[in-house]
């Protein structure tokens, strides 16, 4: 335990440090939230949340903003592979098993942390969650985005050699998988042959997971989000970790 | 004396590439060891298989009678590295970057502060220890790292190219250091370089490697006799009439490396008129003679046929060649 918390320790201490990318990672979920939650809320009609877009959308940021903060920090390992970093922690005498599992809980701390300014940020502009035990359960799959992402993050960066993919995955990978999600627009106003696709996508059950816990409505049982994305989050776990054991530098 | 390294018959290949080929040896407990050969000539190849980032294709070694493939973990706790490339996390501070190694090591926090302190203070860092590595420059960067490699008391240390890219002046600092840290604290130092200035002003003993054999092994001194006494370079646009004309008994060798002959001799100085006079009666022209005692330069020279830069040269070439073949 303690070599998981001497790497999830450096990842605090660079997350703190970097100012520019908390505040970078803010804003794109944030405008998201202000143009499209004000501009669309009074056009949109909803059934269910008392027809108010911006609180159908507030958990769809919440859940973007751990999304693309985890695959970020997944992905980070590359740069520690290019600067050389990689290399010192290697070949100490510790199992790449902790070093993976200190990596994506650091990855998955700073995702949440990013995930839950969105939260405040949309209490100060009149979002009520629902209760507190709503909160703890939005909190729980927030963790469960983080971990599963930033270990597929890990999966990623550990066949990739540079950062020149890394366009390539955000747009064909992240993108589609944050787009079909269901945190823009609810699934069941898709049309028919669509929804299929939107719930073979794991992070629909981690958006649904976090609306259920901050508005107390989703379209999917709260249940059924948690064990899919509970198992997804074992998967990715699993494969990142094989990944990054055949590491070689 | 100990052994601390025992080398049997390791070899490393990479696809159709020998990297490693076959190599043999022990290094002393205490030792300073230099490996000396060009770019590409498998000097961290070498340094990565006794550090067990790299799995031998066959052959074994030990470290500190340690088995590199039985035990890794046993190996990395003995051992400390300081690669060729930086591999410092920028971001963080000198302390930090310290404190990450000692954790990583699992010495306790006690033990690890007071060695940070002492280490930094060797180095001469603690001045600077609160600052972020990014504003260090590639002379602090690297005395970080040695400091860091000796931060969990290895018995062996590792040095890939450790003075690579630095001015003269840190440089000369650096292998003071190194130098003290192997009188002082006894610790067995393996190097890597290509600067023969290098291996020989440092090293208890220098293997010379080339296309992944090692091609000599003794200390600088015996290299450096072995090769037939000082040397005379002349350069001339007939280089094939200077040898033709020397064939004094007194002359060693004489061999033409471009525009140039390199003739090796005892007691240069004595001979050298009689060299011009040989010369000048033979109608041979000279454009310019010089002499000086041997370098490790000279003894690469007399081993392979080649100066180290012009093997560099050649390396680069095959390596071009296959990385090309790899990805295609």
């Amino acid at each position: 335990m303690d070599i998981v918390y001497t790497i999830w320790l450096r990842n605090m201490k660079r997350y703190i440090r970097s100012r520019s990318r908390i505040i970078g990672s803010i804003a794109m979920p944030l405008f998201f939230l202000l143009f499209l939650g004000f501009g669309l809320n009074s056009v949109v009609q909803l059934s269910g949340i008392g027809g108010n877009y911006v609180a159908f959308l507030i958990p769809g940021m919440v859940a973007m903003s751990v999304l693309f903060t985890s695959v970020f920090s997944g992905i980070q390992i590359i740069w520690d592979k290019q600067f050389g970093f990689l290399k010192e922690t290697l070949v100490a005498p510790v199992s790449r098993l902790e070093i993976m599992v200190g990596q994506t809980l650091g990855g998955a701390t700073t995702a949440v942390l990013q995930g839950s300014m969105i939260l405040v940020l949309s209490v100060f502009i009149g979002f009520w969650i629902s209760s507190p035990v709503g909160f703890l359960i939005a909190l729980g799959f927030m963790i469960l985005i983080g971990i599963s992402f930033t270990a597929f993050g890990i999966a990623i960066a550990s066949r990739m050699e540079d950062m020149t993919g890394f366009q390539l995955i955000m747009n064909f990978v992240v993108f589609p998988l944050f787009g079909l999600s269901g945190a823009l627009f609810p699934i069941s106003s898709l049309p028919a042959w669509v929804r299929p696709v939107t719930l073979l996508d794991p992070l629909t059950y981690g958006v649904e997971g976090i609306r259920y816990g901050l508005t107390g409505v989703s379209q999917i049982n709260p249940l059924v989000c948690g064990a899919v994305i509970g198992s997804f989050t074992i998967v990715m776990t699993v494969l990142g970790a094989f990944l990054f054991r055949k590491i070689r530098l | 004396m100990t052994v601390a390294i025992h080398i049997e018959n390791l070899t490393r290949r990479f696809n159709n590439l020998v990297a490693v080929d076959n190599i043999s040896f022990d290094i002393e407990h205490g030792e300073i060891f230099g490996l000396l050969g060009p770019n590409g000539a498998g000097k961290t190849t070498t340094l990565s298989m006794l550090s067990t980032m790299l799995k031998p294709t066959s052959g074994s070694a030990t470290v500190n009678g340690i088995d590199i493939e039985r035990d890794e973990d046993g190996v990395r706790k003995s051992i400390g590295i300081v690669f060729q490339d930086q591999s410092l996390d920028e971001e963080l501070t000198a302390w930090e970057n310290m404190d990450f190694h000692g954790r990583l090591y699992r010495i306790p926090s006690d033990i690890r502060k007071q060695r940070i302190t002492e280490l930094l203070r060797l180095v001469e860092l603690e001045d600077r220890q609160h600052d972020i590595v990014k504003t260090f420059s590639g002379g602090m960067r690297r005395r970080l790292e040695i400091a860091r490699g000796l931060l969990h008391h290895p018995s062996v240390l590792f040095l890939d190219e450790p003075t690579l890219g630095l001015d003269p002046q840190t440089r000369n600092h650096l292998w003071q250091y190194i130098a003290s840290l192997a009188r002082e604290k006894g610790i067995t130092i393996i190097l890597t370089t290509h600067y023969m200035e290098e291996a020989d002003r440092l090293c208890s003993r220098v293997a010379i490697i080339d296309h992944g054999k090692i091609i000599a092994l003794d200390t600088p001194q015996n290299l450096k006799d072995g090769i037939g006494g000082d040397v005379v370079t002349i350069r001339s646009p007939d280089p094939a009439a200077v040898i033709a004309t020397l064939t004094e008994p007194w002359i060693t060798r004489a061999e033409q490396h471009n525009d140039e002959v390199i003739v090796s001799l005892q007691q240069a100085e004595q001979h050298i008129s009689t060299i011009v006079t040989l010369l000048n009666t033979h109608r041979v022209p000279i454009q310019s003679l010089a002499i000086h005692k041997p370098t490790l330069e000279d003894v690469f020279l007399s081993f392979t046929g080649k100066t180290i830069r012009e093997e560099e040269a050649d390396h680069k070439t095959n390596m071009r060649m296959y990385q090309r073949m790899v990805r295609h």
